[in-house]
């Protein structure tokens, strides 16, 4: 019934970074991180699949720029219950900051044709700008709704969600179409459906068959279920000056590792000496009291 | 034309901490780049802000008073703006990096096609030279801020495209009066120029905001909780220590996500920012993103039961041993030499 877009990421775990993460120069490492769908792109895809259960009919198709093998968190949606994937590729996109980012998306969202309504995670966990989405919004000349925590009300062409902002909430109400971001107080991803699983797993796109040594894989290139559609910069007519390194306002300057200043510590020990101690320093010195 | 320019947050009669304390690194920035401060307020009923505003040194404040623009929506906001800075062409704008400047930021900044930096914790005047192109450009906003998940900070410029935009959250700079005799000149725009009918399209139909019970960015002294406490039983022992000497209670995002405390509690990168005289830090291990929320802290005693807790590195005292037996001493202590 609605035809639905869902944009993802794939990112690395950033959450839980070791020291293999980051190089001896300061840079990161990013091989030595897994790849993740990124968590709020997964919020984002469980509204959209709610809307699903209550208006059966509803196509969601998963998007996201990235490299080749972005295409697996395209199969992991699928599995959840995304009906299909688009992956943006291509080396012209390199560098990209959001604005860049944006571009690529909204050309690739009027090739799909544009969507009733589209869903983004609120923010990716490696830039951690928040920005895609309202740019894609504001590409596409659409309204945004951001910090969506859930969308309690959706009849013909009328939308009203619930937002979680610092000091409370806010019920809005919007015609479509329009793009929502995610909050992570959004509900949790549901997980993957076993007959989903079944038949989305060799689901591919078309670099993916080309650099198997499956040969199974290899001749499927015509079944539908099991395609992944896969665009470069000029599937998607795009203006290669938009687009990466070139088309991004913003530059990299600089990158250092945190280093803070390490102060001499007097270290106490829990004895109440030791801590009777430390209260009559912190009272004669007026820090307390 | 080319000034500095702050867009004020308003919200239930008044303008946000946020954007004060963004008026004062405007100023500065505007001092370095030799230019003025312009401050943008929208909203309804902004009747005598100009005074409160023009205290931190604002040249020109443009106000729009229009019912459309109150409560924040995005599409009133942007066209007011867009419209606004297509004229004055300022060469940066500020905003805090809040629900409304994470919201407004980036569709301000893809209309004008301009680069947003988010979520700044420092900003500075600088050179740049892209080698590739054999450019080299003097008095640019250096726009620094942690990335990757915290791990790392990234100076961010944008050579080419206006106007530089940066949001930065509450607490990173710090608030400081120009003179309270300052007056700004103030341009009313009218709204009505620049909003169309479209830009009314998302309406707001409930909000339920509450005042925050928690005051972490005043409070002199601040004990924080991190996951080493345990439980949120453990937590009323830093309660306790709090209420006996005068503190409030933060927490680390560990603690928090761990349910522990309210996320209005949470110091670091993703919560508040805080420069207390004293920061009492109980079983947290300091993880980079923490430290970032309360490195400026005067002094910093840390309670572990390791040994090498990164935090402990910061800390003026450190004290090992378990949080259970050490709160309570100090509370004793503490009401016995007191008088």
């Amino acid at each position: 019934m609605y035809k639905i877009i869902v944009l993802a990421k794939q990112v690395p775990d950033t959450r839980n970074v070791g020291k293999d993460a980051m190089k001896a120069d300061g840079t990161v490492n990013r091989a030595a991180l897994p790849a993740i769908f990124n968590p709020e792109d997964l919020n984002a895809l469980e509204l959209a699949l709610e809307i699903k259960d209550q208006y059966p009919g509803t196509q969601i198709t998963l998007l996201t720029m990235g490299p080749v093998r972005a295409a697996e968190i395209l199969r992991e949606g699928m599995y959840r219950g995304a009906d299909a994937g688009v992956l943006l590729t291509d080396k012209a996109f390199a560098g990209s900051d959001t604005l860049a980012t944006s571009y690529a998306l909204s050309c690739a969202i009027r090739k799909i044709g544009g969507a009733d309504i589209i869903f983004a995670g609120r923010q990716a966990i490696d830039g951690d700008t928040a920005q895609v989405g309202p740019q894609v919004a504001e590409k596409l000349g659409i309204p945004q709704i951001t910090y969506a925590e859930a969308v309690i009300g959706l009849k013909d062409q009328v939308i009203q969600v619930k937002r979680r902002l610092e000091r409370g909430v806010e019920v809005v109400e919007c015609k479509l179409p329009v793009l929502i971001t995610a909050h992570s107080t959004a509900p949790d991803c549901r997980p993957r459906n076993a007959k989903r699983m079944m038949r989305f797993k060799r689901a591919t796109t078309l670099s993916e068959r080309h650099s198997t040594a499956d040969d199974y894989l290899a001749t499927h290139t015509d079944h539908p279920g099991l395609s992944i559609t896969e665009w470069c910069a000029k599937d998607v007519n795009s203006d290669l000056v938009q687009l990466g390194l070139g088309g991004s306002p913003t530059k990299v300057r600089q990158v250092e590792n945190i280093v803070f200043q390490a102060k001499e510590s007097k270290v106490l020990s829990t004895a109440d000496a030791d801590i009777e101690w430390l209260m009559q320093e912190l009272i004669s010195q007026h820090t307390i009291g | 034309m080319n000034n500095v320019c702050v867009y004020c947050e308003f919200e239930e009669g008044k303008i946000q901490e946020v954007s004060y304390e963004l008026l004062t690194k405007g100023r500065s920035l505007a001092n370095q780049l030799n230019c003025k401060l312009e401050a943008l307020l929208l909203g309804e009923n902004l009747g005598g802000l100009e005074k409160e505003i023009s205290r931190y040194g604002v040249d020109i404040l443009y106000l729009a008073d229009d019912k459309r623009l109150y409560p924040y929506t995005t599409l009133p906001h942007t066209a007011v703006a867009v419209g606004l800075f297509r004229e004055t062409k300022p060469q940066i704008v500020l905003m805090g990096a809040t629900s409304i400047g994470r919201d407004l930021g980036p569709r301000i900044s893809s209309s004008l096609t301009s680069g947003l930096t988010a979520d700044c914790t420092n900003l500075e005047i600088g050179e740049y030279e892209d080698k590739k192109a054999g450019k080299k450009y003097e008095n640019l906003l250096y726009q620094i801020r942690p990335a990757f998940g915290g791990n790392i900070v990234a100076t961010i410029v944008n050579p080419d495209n206006r106007p530089q935009m940066a949001t930065v959250r509450e607490g990173v700079m710090k608030k400081e009066i120009v003179s309270d005799t300052h007056k700004a000149e103030v341009v009313y725009l009218d709204a009505g120029q620049f909003l169309r009918e479209e830009d009314l399209v998302v309406k707001i139909i409930e909000r339920h905001m509450e005042t925050s019970k928690v005051n972490l960015k005043n409070s002199s002294i601040i004990i924080a909780g991190g996951y080493g406490v345990g439980s949120k039983e453990n937590f009323n022992l830093l309660y306790e220590l709090a209420h006996a000497i005068g503190a409030e209670v933060g927490a680390s995002r560990a603690a928090v996500d761990a349910g522990f405390t309210d996320k209005e509690r949470q110091i670091g990168q993703t919560g508040i920012t805080v420069r207390p005289k004293l920061y009492i830090a109980c079983g947290i291990s300091g993880q980079i993103q923490h430290i970032a929320g309360m490195q400026d802290s005067a002094m910093v005693i840390s309670i572990n039961n390791d040994a090498n807790a990164p935090i402990n590195k910061l800390a003026d005292y450190v004290i090992q041993g378990n949080l259970e037996t050490i709160i309570p001493k100090m509370i004793s202590y503490y009401k016995k030499n007191i008088k």
